[in-house]
């Protein structure tokens, strides 16, 4: 008889709230991971009272959730670490025109897990050349990649070092190779080092380096009817999550633009 | 579409890690897949389980001991550096040492059931014939045992080839120092070129099937004699 009443919670519990509220996919770029979890626990504690959304988090590198979208994966929403790719589905159909927005400007940092390695200006660390791996992410897939390698062009660094460098399949690996001491030193979303809970050392990477990483968010066809799913976009747009943005490292408008 | 834009540095890459492997793993396997074949010791069966484990674990698990076991600070990235100069990870030597732990069960299986198949009964013929053991070993248990030899190397070259968690974690994508061919693969996909990723992946496909289809003829062709 207690078999029969757990399993008939478990159904419970797995199934039937869902036909109540609304639950949405959400496709994360891998640099925005943390902050989207707490955006997420946030928009879910606000809608509790009114209707108890749920929002499922999927995080990849932008590239991967770009390709895996396209080929008809049950994403409701996608926020990308570029505007580029909304762009390119949006020109599809495979996201719902108009729907696309900038949630967060992305800032790049240059970390170490050791405290004393890099001591303000990290062009110093980098020039130093004493390191033996400089992590990053992947520039063909990952838009934080894409700003590694501009930024180290734009230092005249890139021929030098780039036999020092090693790719991350995504910003999240770049940073985890540095955590874990890997690579002494690495390019990685200014999000990830505010957020990290053990101490090393970063230097924000100027803007002017490196082209803006404009990081887009749009609605996707296949959440077009979503209420979940449009109700986090809206709460996206909103003043609570532009403040939890802004404090987790990311600017929230285009340099110059209002 | 035509061969000139693939580029062919990922698959020797892949091809010398394969290779590499593979005959580091016929020196580490023999003694140990003949001890396993051989002993009646009681920590035999947690022997062949730690070997069997490869075979279940996701890549991910071992990926992850070895990027902190490889890296400068680590247990073994540590020693090798003082020694190299560089550490494990990110390095051809270190992806050869972690196919070596990826497909270890793939050469020492088929070596241990070679060996139990040959059994003991010519090797303590070729002793009272006054065969030293090392002697017995490679002119008696040794040619009797090629199937398995051919099994294991074939087998071991072919799983290395299609090595891609355990890279992916460790390797840090080094073009013509870690960026193999499967990873190449996953690159071009995510970057949508997939063309390229279609050449590639028939290509290791049609080399896979022949590769099973060897192991397959000679279990079934090649006789077992001394």
């Amino acid at each position: 008889m207690k078999k029969i009443i757990c399993v008939a919670a478990l159904f419970w519990v797995a199934f039937v709230p869902e036909t109540f509220a609304g639950e949405a996919n959400l496709a994360v770029a891998a640099n925005f991971l943390e902050p989207a979890r707490r955006l997420v626990a946030r928009f879910e504690s606000q809608s509790e009272k009114q209707l108890p959304h749920k929002v499922k988090i999927i995080s990849g590198s932008t590239g991967k959730l770009y390709a895996q979208t396209i080929h008809g994966a049950p994403f409701d929403v996608l926020l990308a670490a570029d505007s580029h790719r909304p762009r390119l589905l949006e020109g599809r159909g495979d996201a719902v025109a108009g729907s696309r927005f900038t949630y967060a400007l992305g800032r790049l940092a240059l970390w170490s897990a050791d405290p004393k390695r890099i001591n303000g200006d990290g062009r110093a660390a980098l020039k130093s050349e004493k390191f033996q791996r400089l992590a990053l992410a992947n520039p063909k897939t990952a838009p934080y990649g894409l700003a590694a390698e501009q930024t180290l062009r734009s230092l005249k660094l890139w021929e030098r070092l780039g036999g020092k460098v090693v790719r991350g399949e995504n910003v999240a690996q770049a940073f985890h190779f540095v955590a874990t001491e890997n690579a002494e030193l690495g390019f990685v979303a200014l999000s990830q080092v505010l957020t990290y809970k053990k101490k090393g050392s970063h230097w924000e990477v100027p803007a002017s380096l490196h082209e803006p990483i404009a990081q887009d968010a749009v609605l996707l066809t296949h959440g077009k009817a979503n209420p979940a799913a449009k109700a986090f976009l809206e709460f996206l747009r909103g003043e609570a999550a532009k403040k939890i943005i802004r404090e987790l490292g990311y600017a929230r408008q285009a340099p110059g633009g209002g | 579409m035509n061969f000139s834009e693939i580029d062919t540095g990922p698959i020797w890459l892949s091809l010398q890690l394969a290779g590499a492997t593979v005959i580091l793993l016929l020196i580490v396997g023999t003694p140990l897949a003949w001890w396993l074949a051989h002993t009646r010791n009681r920590w035999r069966t947690c022997a062949e389980a730690l070997v069997a484990l490869p075979l279940v674990l996701p890549p991910t698990v071992l990926g992850f001991y070895l990027l902190i076991a490889f890296g400068p600070n680590g247990w073994l990235g540590g020693p090798v550096k003082a020694v190299t100069g560089s550490a494990l990870s990110f390095t051809f030597s270190g992806l050869v040492l972690a196919s070596t732990l990826y497909s270890l069960p793939f050469v020492v299986q088929p070596l241990q059931n070679a060996f139990e198949t040959v059994g003991r009964a010519p090797l303590e013929a070729a002793w009272t014939l006054g065969a030293s053991r090392l002697d017995a070993f490679f002119t008696v248990a040794s040619p009797m045992a090629l199937r398995g030899y051919i099994t294991a190397a074939v087998l071991g070259f072919a799983h290395t080839l299609g090595e891609f968690g355990v890279v992916l974690m460790v390797g840090g994508n080094i073009p013509g120092e870690t960026k193999v061919v499967s990873i190449d693969i996953y690159d071009r996909v995510e970057t949508l070129d997939f063309a390229s990723a279609h050449w590639l992946s028939a290509g290791l496909l049609i080399f896979s099937f022949l590769v099973l289809v060897f192991v397959y003829t000679v279990n079934r062709r090649l006789p077992v004699r001394i």
